[in-house]
């Protein structure tokens, strides 16, 4: 029996004392940390016994960039924090900017900025479904079809502002251009097939055996926790709590639409699947209704002054339900043209303080999988 | 929500002798904050989180800001004689704001739906005063955010569970967010 060396004897591995540790440096390579994030994972066996989190791989300093930016200028920038959701990113922070210069928006771009946050929450949300379907070891199939309905969004996302991902496409009071003819029907189209897509979706692999027997009772996130650590989107509704930015703040104009937020029970990695499943429903809900419903009119404010904004001297914290949870930005302006103080409050850094109490206990493998389900992009937990 | 003046008398009847001051803010979004003292920071952030009527349960939002020494010129008017007579004349005064670093946490109330409220901690200056009390132990969310504040402010958090840098380097010596900071150069920067 070999004791482990100073440096792991920890609290925790100072419980099992006698137990040969091992410590693994998981990451920043590895597949399965969607990025370039990295966990040190202490092993009993194949039991995890700690677990720390190391970060900063992907750290550009993004606040300090933009502290030296006109507020215009940063809204490109915007799309890198999570570039998978750049619409989501965008709304984040021109509504901060809003907030503070007191801008309103019109009635037919508030319309546009819900139908395309929604269209990204789809996107994440099977983004997502299909990642941690091929983390559990189901390769390919299931992500492969979550893309190819991915791709359908991208395509509407594309011929809306030029590019997929990087979509640089909302302003302050308003969007950057008008939809193209033809984009509604063709957003209709999409939402219809979607609908079907994630029928097809769900036969496949709610039900599937494997899928519940390798999720349920997995990274168990109680709810008292959940709260006092932050976690907010949806592994906050999965541990049951009635939490969601778009009912809790009216943001933009989501008091209108009729929706449910669904919650989880137990808190575990098949509830957080479960919950993103049934939001796409909830969000497909709001796109119909939106589709709709939308006014003609203008798409930006024409009083407004997009360069040279300088808002006066002041601060405003601004927040939307991203499909990560809450992004807010904090904004302080000295009235001068680029913010004195620019603060992005990262969901998918929040989010990761409960990692280790919900991988302690758990198989290795497992920890793939708790990581899968909560859902992290790097280029938001670095900035 | 109660505003924070309401707030302030709240905390006030059942933390007698707290020193706590309302911080205007002067843009259209009109979130004013509180600004607490060091001594009972803790204690207030508990009783904001577990009155029943504010149940600030949920600590969104935590952040530095630098403020470095300013001067600033300002007119005064001052009565002078003036050829001998008492007028009224205007002088440019010269007034200097020491700096400081500030810790900024936006609470939120997850049970109430309310929010947000912003309370504000300051520290002496920005050289050899710069500790704050940690409000880790109240809220696990300020965990990861102070320890960044940590890393890039350079504010140290006293009862923090593990304060460590977390996006720079461990050997890394300077806090890059501070106003005053001039990036090293490539070659020296590399880890």
């Amino acid at each position: 029996m070999i004791a482990p060396p100073p440096e792991l004897q920890t609290p925790a591995a100072g419980d099992i004392a006698g137990h040969d540790l091992l410590e693994i440096s998981m990451g920043p390579h590895h597949p399965s940390t969607h990025g370039v994030f990295r966990m040190n994972v202490v092993l009993d066996g194949e039991t995890v016994v700690k677990l720390t989190p190391v970060f900063g791989y992907l750290h550009r300093n993004h606040e300090k960039i933009a502290e030296k930016n006109s507020y215009l200028a940063s809204i490109p920038y915007t799309d890198r924090l999570d570039y998978i959701c750049s619409m989501t990113n965008n709304w984040a922070y021109v509504l901060s900017v809003e907030k503070m210069a007191g801008l309103a928006v019109p009635e037919r771009a508030e319309y546009i900025r819900v139908i395309v946050s929604e269209l990204t929450r789809l996107q994440n949300h099977a983004c997502l479904a299909g990642f941690l379907l091929q983390d559990m070891g189901a390769l390919g199939t299931p992500m492969m079809y979550a893309f190819r309905e991915r791709e359908k969004i991208l395509d509407l996302f594309e011929s809306l502002s030029g590019s997929r991902m990087m979509c640089n496409y909302m302003r302050f009071s308003g969007c950057r251009c008008d939809l193209p003819v033809g984009w509604l029907e063709q957003a209709v189209k999409v939402a219809a097939g979607f609908d079907s897509f994630l029928d097809h979706f769900e036969a496949l692999l709610s039900e599937n055996e494997i899928l519940r027997a390798r999720s349920q009772g997995v990274g168990v996130l109680p709810r008292g926790l959940a709260v006092n650590a932050g976690v907010t989107g949806p592994a906050l509704r999965a541990s049951g709590v009635n939490y969601d930015i778009r009912k809790v703040d009216k943001y933009g104009i989501y008091d209108r639409f009729k929706f449910r937020v669904p919650l989880g029970e137990r808190g575990d990695v098949f509830d957080r699947y479960m919950v993103r499943i049934l939001e796409m429903r909830e969000s497909l809900n709001i796109l119909d209704q939106a589709l709709r419903d939308i006014p003609a009119g203008a798409i930006v404010d024409p009083k407004v002054r997009l360069r040279n904004l300088r808002p006066k001297p002041g601060e405003a914290y601004g927040r939307i339900e991203s499909p990560k949870g809450e992004l807010g930005f904090y904004l302080i302006s000295d009235g001068g043209p680029s913010p004195y103080r620019y603060r992005v409050r990262p969901p998918s850094l929040v989010n990761l303080t409960v990692l280790e109490d919900m991988c302690l206990g758990h198989t290795i493998a497992d920890v793939v999988i708790i990581l899968g389900s909560i859902d992290i992009v790097l280029g938001e937990v670095d900035r | 929500m109660q505003t924070p003046e309401q707030i302030k008398d709240r905390i006030l009847a059942a933390l007698p002798g707290a020193h706590l001051e309302v911080i205007p803010n002067g843009s259209p979004a009109n979130q004013p904050s509180l600004l607490l003292d060091h001594g009972q920071a803790r204690e207030i952030a508990k009783f904001l989180r577990d009155d029943p009527e504010l149940r600030f349960d949920y600590a969104s939002n935590v952040t530095g800001v630098d403020w470095p020494e300013k001067v600033v010129k300002e007119k005064v008017k001052v009565r002078k004689i003036i050829d001998g007579v008492e007028q009224e004349a205007v002088e440019l005064v010269e007034r200097k704001t020491p700096g400081f670093l500030e810790a900024v946490y936006h609470l939120y109330s997850m049970a109430l739906g309310h929010g947000p409220l912003i309370i504000r901690l300051r520290t002496g200056n920005r050289t050899d005063s710069v500790a704050l009390p940690s409000l880790t132990p109240v809220w696990r969310s300020c965990e990861f955010q102070e320890r960044e504040i940590f890393d890039l402010f350079g504010i140290t958090f006293k009862g923090h569970p593990d304060l460590r840098r977390i996006l720079m380097w461990d050997n890394f010596a300077d806090h890059p967010m501070r106003k005053d900071y001039v990036p090293a150069n490539e070659q020296e920067a590399k880890p």
